[in-house]
């Protein structure tokens, strides 16, 4: 069965790393915080200026001063910092985030990822995700295979106005995990029940299916 | 050097229709409500914002572009905002969107006397239309410049009457930088202490960037999403 989107955020929380920081797109990623794998530490960098983002708070206990960058209310941990948005986005374009997570509504078998404008329907801004994308090292997109009308987002080329190029390593979807490699899409994992052929189907980029493709174990 | 003025509309002496006014806050949180509602008041016109976001309908910079009083933006993200989204689509609003991050290192550079400088952000989009690209290790950038604004409006958690100011958790957001890039920087702030009250060690933005401060009337404070956990 294809993942919902605790599902996703689920199979993301396994690249965490032990001592990572890491920077939590709105939406599916904001999600991955939940799901920490036992045993190892992570921070959360909220470009919006906190580092050491903490869950949301306690009912009555919300501060307006203190938010992330959804815009929602949100706490601090034991060891938190604050800073100002240019101090955010040089640890963010000088490297020193290991991780980023973020939403998109296209990717393309390159790494081009689209994610900030509809031409003539909607126009949101790119926020910091093009500052996040051109920088870190590694780059973690979560989406849904398919758009509402069913076509695939998974694409040779992108066809909305691109957020960054050759930036994107690897794609969790509702169906799979795939590596982005020289050029072209690379099945890694598909989410438990659904096959093969189901996700060759709803990708429309060039996709390389080993002979063994293993279920993720969530 | 004493900077206080006494309210809201001194403070804001001298804004002109035509004017650029930098505005900071992210969303709705670090915003200098106080002196946006004082800008609806004086009806100035055809102004231009920099300011990350563009409000929501009914506060923030929201109010300003309800009146009609803002002809174009210079935002990063606009996603919260009906009439801001429906000014830009039919052409009424003009509208520059940054990266975030290329948007607080321009306010910074504009402070700090760096004209341009050089981001790996926005390459091989349309941000990077029409602007220079070079190559350094390999990786191709491209060339933002520095920007300004005849005035800047930042809010602080406290101030003092140097001008010195400290900010609150993540209201601290882009009010420094946008205070450094202002010719005339208005700093509205909670509390409004005498000089020698706050810890020069912990002071944010220090008083040379701020030409007038002022404490606000009343903070509401909005919040945006309200996000709880049960306990």
């Amino acid at each position: 069965m294809a993942l919902d989107k605790v599902g996703i955020a689920k199979r993301i929380a396994q690249e965490l790393k032990d001592g990572w920081y890491v920077n939590l797109g709105i939406g599916i990623p904001t999600l991955v915080a939940n799901y920490i794998p036992q045993g190892i530490e992570v921070e959360f960098q909220s470009e919006n200026g906190i580092l050491g983002m903490g869950p949301f708070p306690f009912e009555g206990e919300e501060d307006a001063d203190l938010i992330n960058a959804g815009k929602q209310t949100i706490t601090a941990t034991k060891g938190a910092v604050f800073f100002d948005s240019a101090m955010s986005f040089a640890m963010i374009r000088g490297q020193h985030v290991q991780l980023t997570v973020l939403g998109a509504m296209e990717v393309s078998q390159n790494g081009d990822i689209a994610n900030w404008k509809i031409p003539g329907k909607m126009v949101k801004g790119m926020g910091g995700a093009m500052d996040l994308v051109a920088s870190a090292d590694n780059i973690i997109v979560a989406m849904m295979h398919s758009n509402k009308a069913g076509e695939s987002k998974i694409l040779k080329q992108c066809t909305l106005p691109l957020t960054g190029v050759g930036c994107v390593k690897k794609v969790v979807t509702e169906l799979a995990v795939m590596e982005i490699k020289d050029g072209k899409f690379h099945l890694i994992e598909r989410a438990p029940g659904v096959s093969v052929e189901e996700i060759i189907s709803k990708t429309e980029g060039e996709l390389v299916v080993p002979d063994n493709v293993p279920e993720m174990v969530l | 050097m004493n900077k206080v003025v006494s309210n809201v509309s001194e403070a804001l002496k001298g804004i002109e229709d035509n004017m650029t006014l930098m505005v900071g806050g992210f969303g709705l949180c670090g915003i200098p409500e106080n002196s946006i509602a004082e800008l609806v008041k004086l009806g100035v016109k055809n102004l231009t914002c920099i300011s990350n976001n563009a409000g929501v309908d009914d506060f923030g910079l929201g109010l300003l572009l309800q009146q009609k009083q803002v002809k174009k933006m210079i935002s990063s993200y606009v996603g919260e905002n009906d009439e801001f989204e429906r000014q830009m689509l039919s052409g009424e609003l003009e509208v520059d969107l940054i990266p975030q991050g290329s948007l607080a290192e321009r306010c910074r550079a504009g402070g700090a006397g760096i004209p341009a400088f050089f981001t790996p952000a926005g390459y091989g989009t349309e941000v990077a239309e029409g602007k220079e690209v070079r190559v350094f290790n390999g990786k191709p950038h491209i060339l933002e410049s520095a920007l300004e604004a005849d005035f800047a409006i930042v809010k602080a958690w406290k101030g003092d009457t140097e001008g010195n100011l400290v900010y609150k958790a993540t209201a601290r957001n882009f009010n420094p930088m946008m205070a450094m890039a202002g010719k005339i920087t208005i700093a509205e702030v909670e509390e409004l202490v005498p000089a020698g009250e706050l810890d020069p060690n912990q002071i944010h933005t220090p008083g040379i960037f701020v030409q007038r401060i002022f404490q606000g009337e009343k903070f509401e404070k909005r919040i945006e999403q309200r996000t709880v956990r049960s306990k």
